[in-house]
């Protein structure tokens, strides 16, 4: 379904349909079916131009080129870890990432870093690129915090378990950022399954009626837990947008070109002025949903294999490998770098402290609180009773 | 250095996982995260990647067996100079220096406006050094649980849910079992682990049928008394699995060596049977005024978080009893043609562990007020089950009890522990028709089977004893009398 596929943006809104008293939008984003799906890199891994696309990438020299592949190996050796360490009881639980490394590195490599990044849970790679340190990625899943990072120093929102939820705060910080008058944009990843979610909905309603600088950018990987995107939506996940007047696109998320050039377009919009844009980057999990599930349970070896044909990182490896950027020096080095990184994530998850029961207290709120100091005093207090000796106190 | 790995939670909250199959076998060298087996949770079949570089000591567990979390699998030999996370090899071709990555270039300004932000590949230099596993894709192929329910596949073709084998095979045959879990809130559920009791067999009374903290509390004083306390059983509930057993395709005999725990246990009993001449004698009386009191413990302030079950007070009976009859807490020393009266009692309490039998005692258990006596019986038998014990806590002991009611049996003839004088069976508290105040009631009655070695001690110490500890345990007040 991806084969040839290229097609033209068409999601500029007429003007009118978002000015006061504007009725319909019914012009935007004409219906789209079938394979509207951009691609600047085919699954052979040929570069296929395309005359509106291609200008927002040009600037992508062959050494940046080759850096967006060693990001994405590098993520996926950061995924394969992960996954060991929870199997080996070091981590509670992980989601992996595997199959969307080129959705994650190609917008994450596209945000400027005084923009804001929303994630959902599954945006490790986004994060590692964010300049997010590996134990700080691997934390919350160890059960060692409630958070990862500091939000405030990569730009970066802590993972967002609730599905969708982080839409909601993106629109309200590009809220703020529109009564500041900032020229920066807030960039909010989801998944397929968030598209059918409340929070979501609401987000695209406010964010199209404020027309807050925003990006939605919806990793479409066909499932939803066990749940197929094709039960989700009688519609392609792009179009759900245009119902709320946001435009949208559709691209190929195995084709990092194509995402970075999709993510930069919003980004573009968003700081001129435009309003929130849409973007569905169609790719697929190629694990489970977390290492608690099995999708061999409800989905077919086949489908695995067809995407298999269309991994990310493959078809970007063909591509340096035919303009000869990929000799074997290139590929020891990128090697040694993901080698070097999954080392570290083991360390950094062998030598994490274990958090202090009173931890639990000290970012609720980022100011002094005093039902939080309240409760902590109990909660200390209690824990004294047990006489010193190491509790954990719950219950 | 033996380094051991324990079965992880591989899923969220799972308390088990049944090993299906073994990559390896002990002597094999393996490197970090090399798939080692293949396992099979509640919701998944997965693979373990070895979480050490070394050689395999030792597999602690078989294909098939369904293991506990938290218990040991694998033991590997270690180098003792490598950290387990330097041990790796590389998974793809191996990488010999790092390389300067190219990327670190900085970017040449987008075109547009656009970010050139970071159009850097996020490299920090970091130390060479080789990581690990390859593609360990956490593919897996079995279909146990499904996460979430799904809806119904369109007859697009291909994703079909396959049918769950466990419906086909159990709908008619196999007996009911709850299917699901009772209906509870997690600190009544902890309460319940605490007492041993088990949630399925307490009914609720709360809205729906939810268990409330009383209603366990309520199943541990009354309903079931001595056969719900745990303090030597393990509980295995009894799980009535016909089907299931005629569907099991194993040998009709199996020949297990003798050895460990059971060896031991072996020696101890023969030796015990065939030195000293055992006398048995029985004695069933009413505990419903001791089950009223240690009703009236657990309400109260004093002991508040601890735990009293009707072991305890039988133990405190023992011991009241004891400082009247102390020929039962002595012993014959053959060797010496000497009877050694002790002035103590180390109380051993017989406990079924997961290795076997043991009967670990509590030092100068006559010396502890009650709420001291019932601590020690928790400690002893929480580390005898989590196989803790230690030799001075097996050893030395000078009387015993065993409680056989936690398996709902009301007497028996209990074997001597080697060395001492006597041993104590207490039985189910079950309710039934019983004398009272000149009619028939319903009352909480339990049996005492007492043995004793006929060398040491009569049958007239043995039974002014065993009447002691049944006064006491009928008529809690009688103590006053005693001490």
């Amino acid at each position: 379904m991806l084969e040839g596929a290229i097609n033209v943006l068409t999601d500029e809104v007429g003007p009118g349909a978002n000015s006061p008293g504007g009725q319909g939008n019914g012009t935007t984003n004409p219906l789209r079916t079938g394979g509207n799906l951009v691609q600047l890199i085919s699954p052979a891994g040929e570069r296929i131009n395309h005359p509106e696309f291609d200008v927002w990438i040009k600037d992508v020299s062959d050494y940046q080129l080759l850096s967006l592949y060693e990001d994405m190996v590098v993520i996926r050796r950061i995924d394969t870890e992960a996954t060991a360490l929870q199997r080996q009881g070091e981590l509670a639980l992980w989601p992996p990432l595997l199959g969307q490394e080129a959705s994650q590195i190609g917008s994450v490599r596209a945000i400027r870093s005084d923009d804001f990044i929303f994630p959902s849970y599954r945006e490790s790679g986004v994060a590692y690129c964010r300049g997010a340190e590996l134990g700080e990625i691997i934390r919350p899943w160890r059960g060692n915090a409630l958070y990862g990072w500091d939000p405030h120093r990569i730009n970066m929102a802590t993972p967002q378990i609730v599905i969708g939820s982080q839409t909601l705060h993106a629109t309200g910080y590009a809220m703020g950022i529109q009564n500041d008058g900032a020229d920066i944009v807030a960039f909010s990843y989801l998944g397929d399954g968030a598209t059918s979610e409340g929070d979501v909905n609401e987000a695209m309603v406010f964010a199209a009626s404020y027309q807050v600088p925003l990006v939605f950018f919806c990793q479409n990987n066909h499932w939803a837990i066990s749940e197929p995107v094709r039960l989700q939506s009688r519609v392609q996940l792009a179009d759900r947008a245009t119902g709320f007047g946001i435009p949208s696109m559709r691209v190929d998320g195995n084709d990092v070109l194509a995402v970075m050039a999709a993510s930069r377009i919003g980004l573009d919009r968003a700081r001129k002025g435009g309003g929130p844009t849409f973007i569905e980057a169609v790719t697929y999990r190629m694990g489970p949903h977390t290492t608690a599930d099995d999708p061999t349970r409800y989905r077919d070896a086949n489908e695995l294999e067809d995407w298999a044909a269309k991994d990310p990182i493959v078809r970007l490896k063909s591509l340096l490998s035919v303009k000869g950027l990929l000799g074997e020096e290139a590929q020891a080095s990128v090697q040694a770098k993901a080698d070097s990184v999954a080392r570290e994530l083991r360390d950094a998850c062998a030598t994490m402290p274990d958090p202090a029961p009173l931890d639990v207290f000290n970012h609720v709120y980022s100011t002094p609180h005093s039902w939080i100091d309240h409760q902590k005093d109990h909660y200390s207090r209690y824990l004294a009773s047990f006489g010193g000796s190491s509790q954990e106190g719950a219950l | 250095m033996i380094k051991e790995f324990r079965l992880p939670d591989l899923g969220e909250g799972l308390t088990e996982s049944e090993i299906l199959s073994w990559k390896i076998a002990v002597g094999d060298t393996v490197e970090l995260n090399q798939v080692i087996a293949e396992v099979e949770t509640a919701k998944a079949v997965v693979e373990l990647p070895s979480p050490f570089a070394g050689k395999v000591a030792a597999l602690h567990e078989q294909p098939g067996a369904v293991v506990e979390v938290g218990k040991p699998i694998v033991s590997f030999e270690v180098s003792d100079d490598a950290p387990a996370a330097t041990a790796a090899e590389a998974p793809l071709p191996p990488a010999s220096e790092p390389a300067p990555p190219p990327a670190s270039e900085p970017a040449p300004p987008p075109a547009a406006e656009l970010t050139a932000a970071s159009l850097t590949a996020r490299t920090e230099a970091t130390e060479p050094t080789s990581g690990s596993p390859g593609e360990a894709k956490p593919a897996v192929r079995r279909e146990p649980n499904l996460v979430g329910y799904g809806a119904f596949v369109e007859e697009t073709g291909r994703p079909v849910r396959r049918a769950r084998r466990l419906m086909e095979t159990s709908t008619a045959t196999l007996p009911a079992q709850p299917s699901t879990r009772p209906r509870s809130t997690p600190p009544v559920r902890k309460l319940a682990r605490d007492l041993g009791v088990d949630l399925a067999s307490v009914p609720g009374t709360g809205p729906q049928g939810l268990i409330t903290r009383e209603d366990v509390q309520g199943y541990v004083g009354k309903d079931v008394g001595g056969a719900t306390e745990g303090e030597t059983g393990v509980g295995q509930p009894l799980v009535p699995d016909g089907a299931a057993a005629r569907e099991r395709t194993v040998e009709r005999e199996q020949r297990v060596p003798i050895k460990g725990v059971r060896k031991h246990t072996a020696a101890a009993m023969v030796a015990s049977a065939f030195t000293a001449p055992h006398v048995t004698e029985f004695l069933t009386i009413d505990v419903t005024a001791a089950m009223d009191l240690l009703d009236r413990l657990k309400a109260s302030r004093l002991f508040a978080g601890h735990k009293l079950t009707p072991l305890t007070l039988v133990a405190k009976a023992l011991l009241v009893a004891l400082r009247r009859n102390p020929t039962l807490n002595s012993r014959w020393d053959e060797e010496n043609q000497e009877i050694v009266q002790f002035n103590y009692v180390n109380l051993g309490i017989a406990a079924a562990t997961p290795r076997g039998l043991t009967v670990p005692n509590i030092k100068d258990a006559d010396a502890m007020p009650l709420l001291e006596l019932s601590e020690a019986l928790s400690t002893l038998t929480e580390a005898a089950r989590a196989g803790k014990s230690t030799p001075s806590d097996l050893s030395g002991g000078t009387i015993s009890i065993t409680n056989i009611g936690v398996f709902g049996i009301d007497a028996g003839t209990p074997i001597l522990n080697p060395g001492e004088a006597a041993i104590l069976a207490m039985g189910a508290v079950r309710k039934a028709p019983w004398e009272f105040n000149g009619g028939v009631a319903l009352r909480q009655v339990m049996t005492l089977s007492l043995s004793f070695d006929h060398r040491l001690v009569d049958g007239e110490q043995g039974s002014r004893f065993l009447a002691d500890v049944g006064s006491i345990m009928s008529d809690p007040a009688m103590v006053l009398t005693m001490v």
